[in-house]
């Protein structure tokens, strides 16, 4: 049986250690990183670096944009969720859907009710909830509106970026989220799609995660 | 880089302890290039090995009476000078940390801040000029790890070769990987410390140098030992030994 | 110390050509990428500096820093086990699985679990765990154990690979397209990540302030089993913990450009708690074990406890020319190259692993790029130290000297030799005397394998010096 005093027991070998305890260190200055004007476009290149694939959309009508993009590419489906904040500009602009775009399909319920359709879906959509430039992430923060797997299983993942949310570093990024406890039960900082290099360092994508990552700034 | 201390009327020279066994020419030599300068050059009777091959072997013990005995024979305050970057990196970095009574470390301190490896001493302190006597000669250079990391003392040798006009130096491809020495661990270790040096002869030949020139004894002692093994047409020189050559009127 | 092999091994390793081309080009590369990424050596110098005080700091203060860790994560519904043993870790673990009913796990990249032998544990319990790291996955298919912390299949070239999808996976064709075999395997796993009863992975680093463990990947493959399965159980050493949230993203630009060259990975996973009220998915527990095994031994020395300070980055493997030329099997041990030299013998006992220290020439290659500033060169002096005085210091009954005692004789004499010049002065005359004439024995034979012999010169430096007018003062 685990032993019940293995935390006492691990603590007090620690506090009986010899500690002197320093000062919480000084930020290191980071190289010049694109200031926040920049800061989109810098996202792009490093996004684009990483074999994502980066639309800008006109702020009016980027839902029709983007039903458009995503038609002819072979998408069969597209999986949202119904209560995301942004979900009935899409289900409005693909309501005059052409006949290329993927089928709009809403996640309903649970994981376990849900789980075989995920699967066997071709794309998801979901928004960032913040972006830094640098090193090019895309902050996601799944919640109720935005299953975690959405992001995740699909081979396809398309991601809203509202410029605004844009900014030059990843730790102006954590800063302005300002995540003090209690913090999400999931973030998620995407970089590009799934990768491996573990066969003789060759980069191949979409090993378990999304091969495709269609990213559309909103200006 | 701190300013260029002044040059000293003196210095004591260090031989270390292969300088002395294996290499007394090279000893000779660097007291020469010394000397040209108008320094002049001691060597305190009582020195023997700068304890290093203990330290690292895992005897520290037997490493602090080395310690003590070169303090102790190379006391004063003149500077240091050693021909070899890993002595005197043990003197300059690790004599201080042997030491915890406070009277001693102290004279480790001491001593450690009038250590200075020999191609700094030449470069920094006495602002030689070579004039090359010699034919056109190509040839390459090894970093011994101490001079590289621990002494950052690599800049000093390189500015010497670059002094010397018909001397081409073809840089190796892999400069900063070790050749494979390491003291102990070439006993410890023969088929390892065997498969390094064969890289690091092989990264020499191809370089079309027929020579490699490095600032570390114990390097030196290994690469001419494989190469000698191996009967290869190729020669290790400690950079001393080289310039003296190159330098020489007769 | 008895024959553990480790000799062998590694003149096994030096003969394995196709071995050490894999090795050396991989090592290669990623020091390559590692200097592109790196460019600025300033600023990555200020970022080392910067690194390393955030990990000093929080081991400082470790126990404060676990307790606090302890609490956010329970405040926020993950449960806290602490195990003093791997073998405790282990029990754990299967604890947890078998109060589920789960007989099948998907399993993330863990170091920690290789520590703890997790697997073959859980087998024996007939519990399948499933690696799903491709590197993972294609090693656990050949029955071998991680050759490099990152990349655990980097001894394997794709013909190898190829053959083995062939044997070992059912309807596998045989190809040597790596687009193809990743295929493969990701077919092969999405059924398991589908179906499997339970999550595992490791944590590359647990913020205290939020209550967060954060997990580094490319794959996408750890999101899988932290995020499919209704289970998650998260395995992670003690000295993992950091202070606060904004000593992440400096910790996260070391570890991935160190790693692999890489600004940033594709993923980089926070997980907080469980699936939430309203959540559609997510696991509805999460369950972390927190391992000392041996760490806590290392944090009373304030010397050793630098070694805490590694983030598993890899990158003192990658510069090492010892672990270039013979890849982590012939070490023996979890973790390999310079890391592994000065952790092992740390959490094993220097009486079981007192010989790794000694595979190193201290060229301080590891040293110069660790992005924690651990000085592996000093540790590894000290660990030799401790490898020659044995055992016996830890307050155990008087054990073995670890030396061989002729060795142990053979310094005693030296050190004899080198405090009195008189002696010393007789015995480089004896050597002059002798020139080449030594007997090929001991450390001699052994140097002879790889050196033709060494002569000592037949001058006396210190005439030719007094015949230079050089004083003797």
């Amino acid at each position: 049986m685990p032993e019940p005093r293995a935390r006492e027991r691990i603590l007090a070998r620690l506090r009986a250690a010899p500690r002197d305890i320093p000062p919480r260190p000084e930020t290191a200055a980071l190289p010049a990183a694109a200031p926040a004007p920049e800061a989109a476009a810098a996202l792009e290149a490093a996004l684009t670096a990483m074999r994502a694939e980066v639309h800008r959309l006109p702020r009016g009508r980027w839902a029709e944009e983007l039903r458009e993009r995503l038609s002819g590419r072979g998408l069969s489906e597209l999986i949202y969720r119904p209560g995301a904040p942004w979900a009935p500009e899409i289900e409005k602009a693909w309501a005059q859907a052409a006949e290329a775009a993927p089928r709009l399909l809403a996640w309903e319920g649970d994981i376990e009710g849900f789980r075989e359709r995920l699967f066997s879906a071709a794309a998801g959509i979901t928004a960032a909830a913040a972006a830094a430039a640098d090193p090019g992430v895309l902050l996601l923060r799944p919640g109720p509106e935005e299953p975690r797997l959405l992001s995740l299983v699909p081979p396809a993942h398309v991601v809203l970026v509202p410029a605004e949310r844009i900014h030059p570093t990843l730790e102006d990024a954590l800063a302005a989220g300002s995540f003090a406890p209690p913090l999400p039960a999931n973030l998620v900082l995407v970089s590009g799609p799934s990768k491996t290099a573990d066969i003789e360092l060759t980069l191949a994508f979409g090993v378990h995660g999304p091969r495709e990552l269609l990213v559309f700034i909103l200006e | 880089m701190t300013a260029a201390p002044p040059k000293p009327a003196r210095v004591q020279l260090f031989a270390t302890c292969l300088g002395e066994a294996l290499f007394p020419e090279t000893a000779l030599a660097a007291v020469e290039l010394i000397e040209r300068e108008g320094v002049a050059v001691v060597f305190p009777p009582g020195q023997t090995c700068c304890g290093q091959p203990a330290y690292n072997a895992g005897f520290p013990e037997e490493a602090r009476e080395a310690a003590r005995r070169q303090m102790a024979a190379l006391a004063g305050d003149l500077p240091v000078v050693v021909p070899s970057a890993s002595c005197a990196g043990m003197m300059k970095h690790h004599y201080p940390r042997l030491f915890t009574d406070p009277a001693e470390r102290k004279a480790a301190e001491q001593l450690a801040g009038r250590v200075v490896e020999w191609s700094e001493f030449l470069v920094r302190v006495l602002g030689v000029r070579l004039r090359d006597a010699g034919p056109p000669l190509k040839v390459t250079w090894h970093s011994s790890c101490h001079a590289l990391r621990e002494m950052g003392v690599v800049p000093f040798a390189k500015a010497l070769l670059a002094g010397l006009e018909r001397v081409e130096l073809v840089p190796l491809s892999r400069e900063t990987e070790c050749c494979g020495f390491g003291g102990i661990f070439s006993v410890k270790h023969p088929a390892l410390s065997g498969a390094m040096a064969a890289d690091k002869l092989a990264d020499i030949q191809a370089t079309g140098a027929e020579r490699v020139i490095a600032g570390d004894c114990g390097c030196l002692l290994h690469l001419q030992g494989a190469i000698e093994a191996r009967g290869l047409a190729l020669r290790a020189q400690h950079l001393a030994d080289f310039l003296r050559e190159r330098t020489h009127g007769g | 110390m008895a024959d553990s092999g480790f000799e062998a091994r590694i003149e096994q390793a030096l003969e394995d050509e196709a071995l050490r081309r894999n090795f050396a080009s991989a090592l290669g590369a990623f020091a390559a990428r590692r200097r592109s990424v790196f460019a600025d050596a300033d600023a990555l110098e200020r970022l080392r500096t910067q690194a390393a005080a955030i990990r000093d700091r929080a081991l400082a203060r470790l126990p404060e820093l676990l307790e606090e860790l302890e609490s956010r994560l329970t405040a926020n519904g993950i449960r806290v086990h602490w195990a003093e043993t791997a073998a405790v870790g282990n029990r754990l673990v299967l604890e947890i699985l078998e109060a589920h009913g789960v007989r099948r796990v998907v399993k993330g990249k863990s170091m920690v679990s290789e520590e703890m032998h997790l697997n073959a544990f859980l087998a024996r319990h007939g519990i399948e765990t499933v690696e799903t790291d491709l590197g993972e996955f294609i090693i656990q298919l050949a029955g071998e154990t991680p050759s490099h912390i990152i990349v655990p299949a980097v001894h394997k070239n794709r013909a190898q690979i190829a053959k083995l999808f062939r044997e070992k996976i059912p309807g596998a064709p045989y190809t040597e397209e790596v687009t193809e075999l990743n295929a493969i395997a990701r077919h092969t796993l999405r059924e398991q990540f589908r179906e499997a009863g339970a999550g595992l992975s490791g944590v590359n680093f647990a913020v205290a302030e939020t209550g967060t463990l954060c997990l580094v990947e490319n794959e996408g493959n750890g999101r899988m089993c932290t995020g499919v399965p209704p289970l998650h159980i998260a395995v992670m050493g003690i000295e993992k913990v950091i202070e606060r949230l904004e000593d992440l993203p400096p910790l996260l630009r070391l570890l991935t450009g160190s790693a692999t060259g890489q600004r940033v990975t594709t993923y980089v996973n926070l997980i907080s708690g469980p699936r939430r009220g309203g959540e559609p998915d997510g696991p509805r527990e999460v369950h972390l074990v927190l391992l000392d095994n041996g760490r806590s031994a290392v944090f009373a020395d304030p010397e050793r406890r630098a070694t805490l300070r590694c983030i598993r980055c890899g990158c003192c493997l990658n510069h090492c020319p010892v672990y270039a030329r013979i890849g982590g099997h012939a070490y023996g041990t979890t973790y390999p190259g310079p890391i592994g030299k000065v952790l092992t013998p740390q959490l094993l006992g220097i009486d079981r692993a007192g010989e790794l220290p000694f595979a190193s020439t201290l060229c301080g290659a590891c040293e110069e790029v660790c992005p924690v500033k651990i000085p592996l060169a000093q540790l590894l002096r000290r660990l030799r130290a401790e490898a020659v005085r044995g055992p016996a210091a830890e307050g155990k009954s008087r054990a073995a000297p670890g030396a061989a005692p002729l060795e142990r004789l053979a310094w005693r004499a030296w050190g004899q030799a080198v405090k009195r010049p008189g002696v010393y002065r007789a015995l480089l005359a004896g050597g002059r005397w002798l020139g080449g004439l030594l007997p090929p024995v001991g450390p001699l034979e052994r140097w002879l394998r790889a050196h033709a012999e060494p002569r000592f010169s037949q001058r006396n430096l210190r005439r030719l010096l007094r015949k230079k007018g050089i004083p003797d003062a």
